[in-house]
Formats: structure tokens, C-alpha cells, sequence
């Protein structure tokens, strides 16, 4: 029975339960000071880039380092439907993903054909040409360094079809049939999103297009010998990850209506890549869970300051308390990044399948009873049986 | 006999002022197996690699049941029924067995491509079952979870037999089947070479052993220094003179 893989918990379970778990953050996330709407819609939205993400890079091993690029499209898009169309999300959302989707088949017909490093910095390349052409060249779509915002004089035809057209005193909110996409609304349409994302990549995992994509993964040269044509499954993903991308740039406009370049910068691209192998890539729920913990680092870690920690030493002695304070310090605040950096390198290092393996390790270890005590493992097995 | 199939005109390769196929013809009869044989370096690897379109030939062109092999892809090849095991075997190491008999099913069943991405792996039932059959037939049905990867090396090479079974081949490509195996693998790896024998597909294999040689070839092919010097069936090949030269001489 050693070797054997066997699934811990049936499909319907692990979206039943990431839906739940999804839904309840705001009351989960409370005592540990993550419950305000502008984070947990970041959770949800960078949940759904990394899940989008690790369709490609975690079924078939092709590192893009462009998928920012599809981040800042999907922004894009999101605002000129506000701008042009229609405050409701919803066409904001879908033309998002398209464009998105376009962009990425664009990217991968010419990037696809490398493989490897070469593909990477293809990917790179592009995305960078695109932050830059949002600089320059498409300023008069992009609005240059200002960013893309709405105005009062935006022309909105749908809006001004079915009502006077006029608003009130500052600029329209975005919604959705009437309810305002910020705060809480936001986060639970976000959730939504996220969840039903999950399912397709689930669906996709578990579906002989998934197993095609991890064949790629596994031995490219078998593939074509076997008469399956690779160029298509990989250019397939790499558009899916793409509308995913897209999707989470719209709904960042969704929370929040402007639009920025920076949203394309590689930064951005590395951050995608970083929760994805922090949280397991390749597997379903650890881009999910890398997304948030990277996210909860970003806002959390980096509102500490020396007040916050002297007050969480203080049943240390003083003498102490001084001492502590400042090492501490550098973990924390702007020194938040040098946390992320050695969490990094040590999962990196100790559990390169990321934290997904480390829960998996663990449950095994309760599974086997420790395996310092054999005798319980027989007891187990028997029960099994 | 039958017709024949598979036809190698005038195939020259070389790979810079190394001459490793030098005017090479050969036909091989439908439902046969065609043996080739020759000491190392004879450019075995390179016929097998030119027919698969792994390589390129410089001249010359390789048909198979009237279609043109030379300057097709990789898998519009395999599409039309050429498959090959390799020398090193080529699997997919991280996957399970029944895994890596799955991706040749579905290639056989849907094509080079189809994007199937709202069904469900489980319920390909009809597929998993041959996958099992496949699976049993080589005698790996018993691992069929276990992953590829932890198998020894003679199982590695019955799995691709079986990753090549499934795409039910006209043309069956074998680089040294049995080549580091224990001689009792090596006659199992005859039997089931000998049992699929009876399916009709053409089969062209490489091999050091004169044991396999004798045991499955209907004919035999010597390659020596990039070209053909004998041929027949394998009883009169073993008697040829030049032959024993090949083998024998090189090292007077």
C-alpha cells in the first residue's frame, strides 16, 4: 500500500467546504484583525489571479512572468464599461475577462513557442512592453500616469437609456442592480466569483484536458509521440489563466473604479508567482491559501509598528522589552517584505510543494499516530479494515 | 505474406561530416517483425528516429501505408499509427500508472486535440477499462496507483509497451526492448511481444540480443557504419560472412 495516492476528500466536499470557508472570512478572519471589507476583497480577488495562475503554471510547468499584463487589461476594460457603458459590474466584469482573454491569446501564440527560462522572459518581455505602452504610446486609452478614473461627464449610454442620466453629487458608485459594490457587497460578489472560479479549476484538474496539461508537465516529448498536439492544451491554459487574470484586474476596478499602470508592472507578476508556490502549485487550494497569507502580510504585518509591539512585550521586563522591540522590528512594518522573504525561503527550501504539503505532512503524521508509536499505526489499519 | 508497408528510400543523414545514414533502403512486410541489428554506432537509433520524424533525413523519404512520414510532426506521425518505445523509457514519471495509460487512451479515442475540459476524468469508464485491460496485459495492473516514477527499469519498459498498445498501432517502433533487463524479464518481455504478434501490427525492433532477435524476427536487417549490408530472413542472415565481419572484425 506505500506509493498509493489516495484523495483525502471527495470533490463536492472541498468546494462545499472552500465555499464556506470562503463566505464566513469576515467572521474567521476577525480576531485576527483581517475583517475589514477592502482586505477580504483583496483575498478574494488575488485569490482568484493565483488560482487562475496555477492552471498554468501548476498543471503544466510554464512559468509565465507576464500575467500582470492580463491584471491591468481586465482593470482597464473594467473602467471604460464604467466610463462608457454602465456602472453595473456585471458588463464591466465580462469585458474584463475578454479583453484579458484576447490579450493572452496574442501573448501565447508568440510566447508559447519557447519553453522553459525562454518562455519566461518572453512573458516578461511582453508584460513589460505592455506597462510601458500604458506610459506612452496608449496614454490617450490609459490616461498615463494619472490612471484611468471616472468623471461626472463620462457619457454611461446605458445608464442614461433607463434613467435622466444624471448623478448625484460626487462621482456614481459602481453596482450591481442597485446595490453599491463596496465594502461588504463588494467582498461577498468577489466570494462568489471566487467560488465559482474554484469550481471550473477543479473541474479542469479533474478533467482529461487537466490530465493532458499535467502530461505536458510531465514529459512534453511522450505527449507528441503519444499524437497529441501540445501547442493547443498549452495555448488553451494559457488563456484560461489569462480571463482569469482578467477577471481579477475587472474586479479590482469593480472595489475600486481607476485603473493604473503599475497594475502591470513585473512586480505584480512575481507577486502571482510567489502565492503560488508558497501556497503549493499544482495543487487546488494552495494558490488560495498563498494569495491570502501574501495579502495578509501586506496589510497586517505592515501596520505593526514599535507602539503595537511594545504593548505585545509588555509583560517582558523593560530591559528586555528594549531589547527585543527594535529586532523585532525589522520583521515587521516596511520591514514586512524580510518576513515574507525567509517564510519564502524556508518553504521554498523545507516544503517545496508549498504550505498545501505541510498540511498534508501533518495529517499523515496524525494519520500514521506519530511515527514514533508503530503499534498505533497497526491499530489504525486494522480499524480501517 | 502481406504487402509491404513501411518504405525507407535513400535515406542519407548526417550530422556535421559525420555520415550516420549513408543511401539506406528498407521495406518492411505488413503484420511482420522486421529485426535490425548491427554493432554499436551503426546508426540503429537514427532509422528509428528519422521514421518517428524526431530527426530530419537530409535526403530520402519514409511512407507508411502511402503517406509521407518525412517533414510531418511528431504526433501527426503517431496520429496515423506509427508508435515507438524508446530506449530510455519515456513516461510520465510523476504520474500513476493508470495515468500514463490514460493520455495514449484519450489520444486514440479523441484525436490530437480536443478541448474536453467540462468532462470528467471519472467518468471515462469505458476508457479506464481498457486502460486496466492495457494494464493487465502488461502486468502492471496490480500498481496501477503507484507512480510511475518508483518503477524499476524493466517495468518502466512494459508500461510505455503499454502506453503504445492502447494507440492500437499499424506500425510498432521497439529501440532495444529488453536492453540492462534480467534474462527473466527479457522472456517475458518475448512472450508478451510474441502474444501481441497475433494483433497484425507491423513491428520494427532494435536489438543487441540474438536471443529476442531469433526469438520474435520474420525478418532481419544489418546496419553497419550507416548502411544495410544484409537482410533476409534471420536464418540465412546469421549465416552471411559479411555479418560476421561486422560484428566480429572491426576489432581485427
Amino acid at each position: 500500500m506505500t506509493n498509493t495516492k489516495k484523495p483525502l476528500l471527495n470533490d463536492a466536499f472541498v468546494v462545499i467546504i472552500f465555499a464556506a470557508a470562503i463566505l464566513a472570512m469576515p467572521i474567521w478572519l476577525d480576531p485576527i484583525g483581517g475583517n475589514y471589507p477592502d482586505l477580504l476583497q483583496k483575498f478574494a480577488i488575488y485569490g482568484i489571479f493565483a488560482i487562475g495562475f496555477n492552471i498554468l503554471f501548476g498543471l503544466t510547468g510554464y512559468l509565465s512572468f507576464g500575467h500582470a499584463a492580463f491584471l491591468g487589461v481586465g482593470s482597464y476594460a473594467a473602467v471604460w464599461s464604467f466610463k462608457l457603458l454602465t456602472m453595473n459590474v456585471l458588463p464591466a466584469v465580462v469585458f474584463g475577462v475578454l479583453f484579458a482573454g484576447i490579450l493572452a491569446a496574442i501573448i501565447g501564440f508568440l510566447s508559447l513557442r519557447r519553453t522553459g527560462i525562454y518562455f519566461s522572459i518572453l512573458t516578461l518581455a511582453f508584460a513589460q512592453m505592455s506597462y510601458n505602452l500604458a506610459y506612452s504610446v496608449l496614454t490617450p486609452i490609459t490616461n498615463g500616469e494619472t490612471g484611468l478614473q471616472l468623471a461626472r461627464s463620462d457619457p454611461r449610454i446605458l445608464d442614461s437609456l433607463f434613467s435622466d442620466g444624471s448623478v448625484g453629487a460626487g462621482l456614481p458608485s459602481t453596482d450591481l442592480f442597485g446595490e453599491t459594490m463596496s465594502g461588504y457587497p463588494g467582498f461577498y460578489f468577489c466570494a462568489v466569483l471566487l467560488i465559482i472560479c474554484f469550481y471550473i479549476s477543479l473541474r479542469i484538474f479533474r478533467s482529461p484536458f487537466g490530465l493532458m496539461l499535467k502530461g505536458i508537465k510531465s514529459n512534453q516529448n511522450r505527449m507528441k509521440y503519444t499524437g497529441l498536439n501540445t501547442r493547443p492544451y498549452m495555448l488553451t491554459a494559457f488563456i484560461i489563466s489569462g480571463m482569469y487574470a482578467g477577471l481579477a484586474g475587472s474586479l479590482l476596478a469593480v472595489t475600486d473604479p481607476l485603473a493604473g499602470a503599475e497594475r502591470m508592472q513585473w512586480t505584480a507578476s512575481g507577486e502571482v508567482v510567489l502565492m503560488t508556490i508558497l501556497g503549493g502549485a499544482g495543487t487546488l487550494v494552495g494558490p488560495m491559501l498563498g494569495a491570502g497569507l501574501i495579502k495578509y502580510f501586506e496589510n497586517i504585518f505592515s501596520s505593526f509598528d514599535d507602539n503595537v509591539l511594545t504593548q505585545a512585550f509588555s509583560f517582558l521586563p523593560d530591559s528586555v522589552v528594549e531589547f527585543v522591540v527594535p529586532v523585532v522590528g525589522l520583521f515587521v512594518g516596511s520591514g514586512w517584505h524580510l518576513t515574507l522573504g525567509l517564510l519564502f525561503m524556508i518553504i521554498v527550501i523545507f516544503l517545496p510543494g508549498g504550505l498545501v504539503e505541510g498540511f498534508r505532512r501533518i495529517v499523515n503524521y496524525f494519520r500514521s499516530g506519530g511515527k514514533t508509536k508503530p503499534q498505533s499505526v497497526e491499530a489504525h489499519n486494522q480499524a480501517g479494515e | 505474406m502481406g504487402d509491404l508497408v513501411l518504405h525507407l528510400e535513400n535515406i542519407n543523414k548526417s550530422f556535421g561530416g559525420l555520415s550516420a545514414l549513408s543511401d539506406v533502403n528498407l521495406h518492411v512486410e505488413e503484420g511482420t517483425t522486421h529485426a535490425i541489428i548491427g554493432p554499436n554506432g551503426a546508426g540503429k537509433s537514427t532509422l528509428l528516429n528519422v521514421c518517428i520524424g524526431r530527426l530530419k533525413p537530409d535526403t530520402g523519404a519514409v511512407t507508411f501505408g502511402g503517406e509521407v512520414l518525412t517533414g510531418k510532426q511528431p504526433h501527426e506521425i503517431a496520429q496515423l499509427g506509427v508508435a515507438r518505445v524508446f530506449q530510455t523509457p519515456e513516461i510520465f514519471q510523476e504520474m500513476t500508472l493508470i495515468e500514463n495509460v490514460m493520455i495514449p487512451a484519450l489520444s486514440h479515442r479523441d484525436g490530437a486535440f480536443r478541448l474536453n475540459a467540462a468532462e470528467l476524468l471519472s467518468r471515462q469508464g469505458e476508457l479506464r477499462d481498457e486502460a486496466e485491460h492495457i494494464l493487465e496485459d502488461v502486468g502492471l495492473k496490480d500498481m496501477m496507483r503507484t507512480e510511475a516514477g518508483s518503477l524499476s527499469r524493466g517495468d518502466k519498459r512494459r508500461l510505455e509497451l503499454g502506453m503504445c498498445l492502447i494507440l492500437r498501432p499499424r506500425l510498432l517502433l521497439l529501440d532495444e526492448p529488453t536492453a540492462g533487463m534480467a534474462r527473466h524479464d527479457t522472456n517475458q518481455t518475448i512472450e508478451l511481444l510474441k502474444k501481441i504478434k497475433s494483433r497484425g501490427m507491423t513491428k520494427v525492433i532494435i536489438e543487441h540480443d540474438m536471443h529476442v532477435v531469433f526469438s520474435l524476427a520474420d525478418k532481419v536487417s544489418v546496419l553497419a557504419r550507416g548502411q544495410i549490408i544484409a537482410g533476409g530472413d534471420p536464418q540465412s542472415v546469421r549465416e552471411d560472412p559479411k555479418v560476421k565481419e561486422a560484428y566480429l572484425g572491426g576489432a581485427n
